[in-house]
């Protein structure tokens, strides 16, 4: 079996799993709606204010968000010790590790297409003639979240105070993304939208980097 | 030990030389007198730190590659030396800018990315702390690693791209090219006795953590010679109450 089949077969665990029990996605999309309408509070959010601070209030949404929607994807095999089971099985740990990170990509991803509409018309920013652009920055600053929140959950489900020690780990490491994805979604949102391709290069490129170093330590994450 | 004596010893003289070149050798500055002079304690101290936050990625990949725990002992002193110079260059570099540029803080590239290497660091050290079992613990902590130093270059590069669009006016007045030759050769003294420095707390650091998995083996040994002996403990009781 090749890694592509066998991650397909873990993303379809995973799926079926939330399908279930939908508690993961409900409690993402909510607490994300949470955060919005509490930066409303914090900052005014008047028209020419939201433009400024309208991509980073919803990246740090986002990124909150994932931080915490993150934490089962390991965690929750820990309950019936069903990674040893995932292990068992004729497969490459790294297939493991893509399948669930892939299913942590649906899952967020499915978050932001409900999030972003709802953002646009609270905070009067409107996305017509950018849906594609913002898609692709959306993706790409998704993926580099999705990369490494994902090997830091396995990380962060060996270690005492779980909940808090994944966002510990994760939101430094997520620095730059952070400062890409606002910029590249700054210059979406500005009067005359224009795709920034510095930064969507440097999105494309941490992606490139955490993804390459996960390829290289999943035996290290998954083993034992 | 008498090595590690007569070490300690040398490094004593080498940093009280330091400090006194720093003081009174170095000529004065142009334009900030005495306050510069804190530079030469500044930058040592951010050669320390990198050159420790270096030597912990080498000792977490070589974790990785050979599994010898000797190397997960090297990683975690040298990061807890680099945290410990670093927040020295974040406190020493602030005390400077408030006088030389009137804030003490400015989020320019540099003092940015210093910034998040050092609550990467702190994550990593806190993970280690809550992680039990040591094998696990080495592993995670040492993948933790690559990834933080990984990221070094990714911080610093975003803030370069992000600063050079909206420029701080503040940092322009900043150290020039050229130095003079004495304030270079005591700058170069200070960075020599500071690496000594931290190469000698390395060294004890690294002892330290192989004498704490001596006193761990110890510790599991008695207990389970304890647990073994139990029924005989039991059996006697009555004799020695």
């Amino acid at each position: 079996m090749t890694t592509a089949q066998a991650a397909s077969i873990i993303l379809t665990k995973e799926l079926r799993l939330e399908l279930r029990t939908r508690e993961l996605l409900t409690g993402t999309i909510v607490f994300a709606l949470i955060v919005v309408v509490l930066f409303s509070y914090a900052f005014d959010p008047t028209n020419a204010e939201s433009r400024r601070y309208g991509p980073g209030l919803l990246w740090i949404a986002f990124l909150f968000a994932g931080s915490l929607m993150l934490h089962p994807s390991f965690a929750r095999e820990q309950s019936n010790e069903t990674l040893d089971a995932l292990r068992l099985a004729p497969i490459s740990n790294f297939a493991i590790l893509l399948g669930k990170m892939c299913a942590n990509f649906i899952f967020l991803a499915v978050a932001e297409l409900i999030l972003v509409p709802v953002f646009s018309v609270l905070y009067n920013i409107s996305l017509s003639g950018i849906v594609g652009r913002l898609m692709l920055v959306l993706v790409l600053g998704t993926l580099g979240l999705v990369i490494a929140g994902t090997v830091f959950a396995g990380i962060s489900a060996h270690s005492r105070m779980r909940e808090l020690m994944l966002p510990l780990l994760l939101l430094p490491i997520l620095a730059p993304l952070l400062v890409a994805a606002v910029e590249a979604t700054a210059s979406l949102f500005a009067d005359n939208p224009a795709l920034d391709r510095t930064w969507v290069t440097f999105l494309a490129a941490f992606d490139i980097v955490f993804m390459t170093a996960s390829w290289l330590v999943s035996d290290f994450l998954v083993e034992e | 030990m008498k090595l590690r004596l007569t070490a300690t010893v040398v490094v004593a003289i080498l940093m009280f030389c330091a400090g006194y070149a720093a003081l009174f050798i170095a000529p004065d500055e142009a334009t900030m007198h005495l306050i510069q002079r804190i530079f030469y304690f500044h930058v040592p101290s951010w050669s320390a730190s990198f050159s420790a936050f270096f030597i912990a990625f080498v000792g977490s990949v070589a974790f990785l590659a050979t599994r010898r725990e000797q190397w997960d002992w090297l990683a975690v002193s040298a990061a807890e030396i680099g945290v410990a110079a670093c927040t020295l260059g974040l406190v020493t570099g602030p005390l400077w800018a408030k006088p030389a540029w009137g804030v003490w803080w400015t989020w320019d590239a540099r003092l940015t990315t210093t910034f998040v290497l050092w609550l990467l660091y702190i994550s990593y050290l806190l993970l280690r702390g809550l992680i039990e079992e040591p094998g696990r613990r080495a592993t995670l902590s040492a993948v933790f690693g690559v990834f933080a130093f990984l990221d070094v270059p990714l911080v610093y590069m975003s803030n370069r791209l992000w600063r050079t669009q909206h420029p701080a006016p503040v940092i322009l007045g900043g150290a020039g090219s050229g130095l003079d030759p004495t304030m270079g050769r005591v700058l170069g003294f200070c960075i020599v006795s500071v690496l000594c420095l931290m190469v000698l707390v390395l060294v004890d650091r690294y002892r330290l953590e192989s004498l704490r998995h001596e006193l761990d083996e110890v510790r599991q040994e008695i207990e389970t010679r304890s647990v073994e002996s139990q029924p005989v403990a039991a059996h006697r009781s009555p004799i020695t109450t």
